[in-house]
């Protein structure tokens, strides 16, 4: 069984909110109708997105670590959110695990934003009904678009690659190898929703180089990998660089 | 969780009018053992009448907590098809069915239809005894169900707890009691005692639960922490950022808004509007004294008011962990 989710590797996100733009760009735009805000140019801005970056400060001063976190829907395995419905508009797809919420079913009764721990629903104050994440269900299946672009609004638009895409239970996915090599982690593990989305945490970010990276083959910076002869004469290189 | 005015009047309201028709029914099945005076069928049927009244209030109200009141024609019928895993569900199906079974109660009674069912002919109303049993049964699991729908959500631990059915089954009787007592005052007054004995009993139960639950509360332990919500392991955590500005979906759902203060004392306005004041003007009003008796009711109805306020406003979602610098 499938069950697509995003991995967001915590260690490289800068906090720019490109994914939070690009999410709100692709989904307000789409065929489930616009995502609404009120105020969006004066005071008190407030809206519906599918995704939030937070900041959290990590320790003491001047001991702090600054940690940029991304928030949507996890699109738990075990999504406590779908048999509260009353309606069947929350409902989780069987063949790729994406929680989706049935725009035209929904009475917006708010009981599954209550019934999601992490607060990952927001409820359309103009639509009136409840929304979230789709996984960008209306781009990833999409054959008009390239293959390259078929993934998720936030992943495609993140500079650093913080976010990866793919299938958790596919112990070969990009997202798998990610998850079992740089400790992925689950939001609130305790309630045993199990998230199918994964955090990958901080880790310390260092560099060593060994004697023989600087003069291997490959290292285009090797004394050895001498470009141009050593000529006396100037060439147009040398007045160019 | 920030209490909204449609649910604590829908909860409210359908609690009085179960709780009345189970005095009307408790009565008749006392008089049909023989352990009360037998009332004229007027009785039972403005009786059953007003619990449908209190019934339909309580669904008037809950229009107002659906998105927009259209989806009560348009969609809310879908609502019942998911009762084999909602709660919500369940107390949309059950609504319905206790409101035509309390009206089908008060209708057979003022018909005055009557079948020979237990091959008794002493016994009379037994169609009605018949249709009161079933009503019965639908009046206790429509406060189970209600009660459910927040006790069933496992992240709310305040609410998670058998002591929250037991308050919506005990506060919803008790009120339903009262206000029969006050109710006999008016028509049958050799009830008051036996109205008025009951209500404080029940008071005094709902008194001992709902105590349990305010003591439960207030030492809970929360599974939940910063750390395990963003999954950070260090002692020294603080939000700066929300993601937001000028707020969202989830500071304004998930939070009361009000002061640490304000909550202590709407807890005590409670406590004392639904418990020693009705108890006393129920104790007072004995002897049939008509306005004792509708104070008491009002009293405790209002306190009721600020008890399902309270009951809201005291969750504390897990989400708030994410919403730290509101
Ligand atoms: S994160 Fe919340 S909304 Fe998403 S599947 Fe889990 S419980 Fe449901
Ligand atoms: S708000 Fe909509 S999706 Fe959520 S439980 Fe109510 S009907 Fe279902």
């Amino acid at each position: 069984m499938t069950q697509l989710a995003l991995v967001i590797d915590l260690n490289v996100c800068v906090g720019c909110h490109a994914c939070v733009t690009s999410c709100k760009q692709w989904n307000t735009s789409g065929q489930a109708g616009p995502l609404f805000d009120d105020n969006p140019f004066t005071k008190d801005p407030t809206g519906t997105f599918f995704n939030r970056v937070q900041t959290y400060e990590i320790g003491e001063f001047p001991n702090t670590e600054t940690l940029h976190f991304p928030k949507s829907c996890l699109h738990c395995e075990d999504a406590p959110c779908v048999p509260v419905c009353p309606t069947g508009a929350s409902h989780k797809r069987s063949e790729d695990g994406i929680v989706l919420v049935d725009y035209d079913k929904c009475i917006g009764c708010k009981y599954c934003s209550w019934a999601c721990p992490y607060g990952m629903r927001e409820f359309d104050e103009h639509q009136k009904v409840m929304k979230k994440c789709t996984l960008c269900v209306d781009r990833i299946y999409d054959e008009s678009l390239p293959e390259r672009d078929r993934k998720p609004a936030c992943v495609l638009a993140c500079p650093t690659s913080a976010r990866l895409f793919g299938d958790v239970h596919d112990p070969d996915s990009e997202v798998s190898v990610a998850i079992r090599e740089s400790g992925g982690y689950q939001l609130m593990p305790e309630w045993g929703t199990k998230p199918a989305n994964h955090y990958l945490p901080r880790r310390k970010t260092k560099m060593r180089i060994h004697e023989d990276e600087l003069v291997r083959v490959d290292n285009p910076l090797k004394k050895e990998d001498i470009r141009h002869e050593t000529s006396k004469n100037v060439s147009l290189d040398d007045w160019l660089m | 969780m920030h209490p909204t005015f449609a649910v604590i009047f829908l909860t409210t309201l359908i609690g009085v009018g179960q709780g009345l028709f189970l005095a009307l029914f408790t009565e008749q099945s006392y008089s049909a053992a023989k352990l009360l005076p037998t009332q004229e069928s007027s009785f039972y049927v403005t009786g059953s009448f007003i619990a449908l009244a209190f019934l339909i209030g309580g669904l008037i109200a809950a229009i107002g907590h659906l998105g927009k009141p259209i989806y009560m024609i348009t969609r809310a019928w879908r609502g019942v098809t998911q009762w084999r895993t909602s709660w919500l569900s369940r107390e949309l199906i059950l609504m319905p069915v206790v409101m035509f079974l309390v009206f089908l109660y008060g209708l057979v009674h003022l018909l005055g239809l009557d079948a020979d069912l237990f091959g008794s002919s002493e016994l009379n109303g037994q169609l009605t005894l018949i249709i009161g049993t079933v009503s019965t049964a639908a009046v206790f699991a429509l406060f189970i169900a209600t009660a459910m729908i927040y006790a069933s959500i496992k992240f709310l631990q305040e609410w998670a707890c058998a002591l929250t059915v037991a308050n919506y089954l005990l506060l919803g009787s008790a009120s339903g009691f009262t206000l029969a007592s006050a109710y006999a005052a008016f028509t049958a007054p050799e009830l008051v005692t036996f109205y008025a004995g009951w209500a404080m009993i029940i008071t005094f139960a709902g008194f001992i639960t709902r105590s349990g639950s305010l003591i439960r509360n207030a030492r809970i332990k929360y599974k939940s922490t910063l750390q395990t919500a963003i999954g950070v392991r260090h002692t020294k955590v603080q939000q700066k950022a929300m993601g937001m500005m000028g707020g969202s979906f989830n500071t304004r759902e998930f939070f009361h808004g009000k002061t640490a203060a304000f909550l202590k004392s709407i807890k005590w306005i409670f406590l004392v509007l639904v418990f020693p004041i009705p108890l006393l003007l129920l104790w007072a009003g004995m002897d049939g004294s008509k306005a004792l008796l509708v104070l008491a009711f009002a009293t405790q109805y209002v306190g009721l008011l600020f008890e399902r306020w309270f009951f809201f406003a005291q969750a504390n979602h897990p989400q708030n962990l994410y919403y730290q610098t509101v």
